[in-house]
């Protein structure tokens, strides 16, 4: 059994210890907003938390994430009122979406670690997750949208 | 005629003690490694070379670019998605290299290789490796100043680094570096204890 903190709860699951953490979040906690993109680290698709870093679920095994927090989209915030949540929605920035929880997971660590980015930042930041759809330019206004809220309080 | 002779004499004196110097500071720089008894120059040269081929092997140099974006694969092209070196050389933001990179080598061809330390050297000391000369890159490995301050000790160890010694496993679809891991060991220590010379170009 390992034990797994995820969004501030715990769970005990029965799984390999190689088993990819994303698996254990999306097949067995049923936490399907983190997305299975290319399996190789390579797409971003799968980022979540883990102690607070951008970790690829996909190649991150169940194990490592053992006593440790894990925070996936569906507990990045209380009401889904996160800044970059919000200014994602301002924005309306998502074409088929199927990147953008981990687009907003990535984006979240750059905010926490530098509350105003620049362009250069950002992409620094942002150039691990892909996009098919190329809603870069919408990505990028929400960061510098979100990073102003964010000064402001928080909040809109 | 006996002056002229003896002016002679010590112009050609003076004329070879030159070339001494001239051909000493041209091919090798002294470092004070070793002890009298136990520097050879041109044994030491020749360590270098050995460790050289693997320095310069991508599994090596691929973490000590040129520039501030590790290089990946055989032909030691820069990294796909482009993550940046970061202050202490484990990455900015979200793309830190342990975000992907885990502690072990993942299975399959094309997945991230994994080290505990995976890392490249700092920001304020970037000890370039790539498109350095075995000359350049020598005298850079001994001067405390470009070598991450070690100390004749701490070069001797650094062989024993986990992630030096990684390269050795470099995980599916990598080639090795091309001296075994004991092969380097010893180069490495042949260089260093025969007086860290580093080749005349």
């Amino acid at each position: 059994m390992i034990s797994l903190n995820v969004n501030g709860e715990s769970h005990s699951i029965d799984a390999d210890p190689e088993m990819p953490l994303l698996w254990a979040l999306r097949d067995i906690l049923n936490l399907t907003g983190t997305k299975y993109g290319c399996g190789v680290a390579q797409c971003g698709a799968c980022v979540v938390h883990l102690d607070g870093e951008a970790v690829r679920s996909c190649v991150t095994k169940v194990s490592r994430a053992g006593g440790r927090k894990v925070i996936t989209i569906e507990g990045l915030s209380a009401n889904n009122d996160h800044p970059l949540q919000k200014a994602w929605q301002e924005i309306d920035v998502p074409q088929c979406g199927y990147c953008h929880s981990g687009q907003i997971m990535s984006a979240a660590v750059l905010l926490r670690e530098n509350p105003n980015p620049t362009d250069a930042d950002i992409d620094a930041a942002m150039s691990g997750n892909i996009c098919r759809c190329g809603t870069y330019p919408r990505i990028r206004k929400a960061i510098h949208l979100a990073a102003a809220w964010q000064a402001k309080g928080n909040g809109r | 005629m006996k002056q002229a002779t003896l002016h002679a004499r010590k112009a050609g004196v003076i004329i070879a003690l030159l070339g001494v110097v001239v051909v000493l500071s041209s091919s090798f720089r002294y470092v004070p490694h070793g002890s009298a008894s136990t520097r050879d120059s041109a044994v030491s040269a020749q360590a270098f070379m050995k460790v050289y081929s693997v320095l310069m092997s991508p599994r090596c140099v691929n973490c000590h670019p040129a520039g501030d974006v590790p290089l990946q694969g055989e032909l030691s092209q820069p990294h796909a998605m482009s993550p940046q070196r970061g202050d202490d050389g484990k990455g900015v933001y979200a793309m830190k290299c342990a975000n992907c990179h885990q502690a072990v080598n993942l299975p399959g061809p094309h997945m991230p290789p994994g080290n505990p330390n995976w890392h490249l050297p700092p920001a304020n000391m970037k000890m370039v490796f790539q498109g350095k000369t075995p000359r350049e890159l020598a005298l850079q490995l001994t001067n405390p100043a470009t070598n991450g301050n070690k100390d004749k000790k701490k070069l001797l160890e650094h062989a024993d680094d986990g992630l030096v010694v990684g390269g050795w496993n470099p995980g599916e679809g990598r080639a090795l570096p091309p001296l075994s891991y004991a092969e380097f060991k010893k180069a490495w220590r042949t260089w260093i204890e025969t007086g860290a010379y580093a080749p005349a170009k």
